[in-house]
């Protein structure tokens, strides 16, 4: 299968992106890992006049955590730096979980975590846990930069709120307000699939109190679900079986499963019940949280 | 190197907009002149000529068509050819050097890693990069860097055996 023809640029600044952007036409992609783009432009899903391709701009190949303790993504940072990363598995309880789990080895090389969100498949694993972690997009455009949060920025199924002249520069986690806690866990009928439920559990605690929690939902509806009320049962008090119990049900009932190849709505719904459980049960144990579910 | 359009007329010909780009396949320099579209699995199999790179599922699925761009095991479908300019891609020819295969190919001789051979390239190949980041992997390190390579003939068994082999052999040999 071969792409539609299109004009390809590949600029060596942010500003010549941009510019290309702002220049382009009508219909122009931001080529960055190219995981998703490429197979859709194959199947002639996606047919761009042009592609801008940010991998020769320098400065955007980086993960760090700044002084007041937000972690930053740059958007060429691949699955695999996040995977491999000794900051995150430190840091970072959710998205260590999740990073192995997205696709296979050779599409996390390649792969960003900035494209996947921009992507905004309903099935995208780092959507619901950048969401669940309350984080946020930044976007640069002619007119300068802006934070997205990631509640906003993703307003459907492969749909967010992109001008078609903005680029986003980066994904922002912002500091935790107690000690981190959580976990991804991810069904899938087998590696590389798309996720049949995925479940981003972000919680963080002072003392015993609960002072922040996030719940997120991969591939149980049309966008990735953010669980607030499931979140909001956890918050102000301490984990405990009968707040967890509450949580996982109200995620349950956040979800819009239907049933597919992958299995019965119902099924799923259950699903999203256990892995509230599971990952609140055994919060901050990476081995346990990033184990694959069978 | 030489690469055949479909003839759409002479006005969609001058619309092709070719780009020159310079890349090392296996160490050998190369200049091609290619459309932006142009897959890099496409270069490498009819543009070089080099066929061991197979084209499997040609969606991003089956990993047939692995090889490693500066190092990096990565799916030759689903990346364009124009993105390895300035860079070194290695095949499976590349591999073995001029009269001995490589501790990886030898590996799959011994253990019998292979039965139709077809997702072998890509097994190989995200093996070497395995290796050349972990020479001492466990059998599960192994597993979870092919779990992007699939063998329909489901001789898993034995590839996982032929990597473990091809490690000790490599550890011995440093």
């Amino acid at each position: 299968m071969y792409p539609p023809r299109f004009r390809y640029e590949a600029p060596h600044s942010l500003d010549e992106a941009i510019g290309l952007l702002h220049d382009g036409g009508d219909y122009v992609k931001v080529l960055a890992g190219g995981q998703s783009l490429v197979p859709l432009m194959k199947l002639r899903f996606a047919s761009p006049e042009m592609i801008v391709d940010i991998n020769n701009v320098p400065g955007l190949a980086y993960h760090r955590a700044d002084p007041d303790g937000s972690l930053h993504i740059g958007a060429l940072c691949r699955h695999a730096d996040l995977e491999h990363s000794d900051l995150l598995k430190g840091t970072q309880p959710t998205m260590a979980a999740a990073a192995p789990l997205i696709a296979d080895p050779l599409v996390r090389n390649r792969g960003t975590l900035v494209g996947s969100l921009c992507h905004a498949d309903p099935q995208g694993d780092w959507a619901s846990v950048v969401l669940a972690l309350g984080g946020s997009v930044v976007a640069q455009g002619p007119r300068g930069k802006r934070a997205i949060p990631l509640a906003g920025f993703v307003t459907g199924p492969f749909q967010n709120v992109l001008e078609p002249d903005e680029i986003a520069i980066e994904a922002v986690v912002p500091p935790a307000k107690g000690a981190r806690s959580g976990g991804y866990l991810k069904l899938e009928r087998r590696v590389g699939d798309f996720a049949t439920v995925g479940v981003a559990v972000a919680v963080e605690t002072s003392g015993d109190t609960v002072v922040r929690a996030g719940i997120a939902l991969t591939g149980v509806g049309a966008s990735t679900i953010g669980a607030t009320e499931a979140a909001a049962a956890l918050a102000g008090k301490p984990l405990t079986a009968e707040s967890i119990a509450q949580a996982a049900d109200l995620a349950a009932a956040a979800a819009q499963p239907k049933t597919d190849h992958r299995g019965s709505a119902e099924y799923k719904r259950h699903m999203v019940t256990v892995f509230v459980k599971r990952i609140l049960g055994s919060p901050s144990t990476g081995a346990a949280t990033t184990e694959r579910a069978a | 190197m030489t690469i055949v359009y479909d003839d759409l007329g002479d006005e969609a010909a001058s619309e092709i907009p070719v780009r020159k780009i310079r890349f090392s396949i296996n160490g050998q320099k190369k200049v091609a002149e290619i459309e932006p579209r142009l897959l890099l699995a496409d270069l490498i199999r009819r543009g070089v000529g080099l066929t061991g790179t197979h084209r499997g599922c040609d969606t991003t699925n089956c990993g047939a068509c692995t090889v490693l761009v500066d190092g990096q095991a990565i799916k030759s479908c689903t990346m364009l050819a124009v993105q390895v300019d300035g860079r070194e891609v290695t095949t499976v020819e590349g591999l073995a050097g001029q009269s001995e295969l490589h501790p990886i190919q030898e590996g799959f001789r011994e253990e019998h890693g292979l039965q139709c051979g077809f997702c072998t390239p890509g097994m190989m190949l995200a093996a070497k990069a395995l290796l050349d980041r972990n020479p001492d992997p466990t059998e599960e390190d192994v597993r979870w860097a092919l779990s992007g390579n699939l063998c329909r003939c489901t001789g898993y068994q034995n590839i996982v055996k032929s990597v473990l082999w091809a490690a000790e052999k490599l550890r011995a040999e440093a």
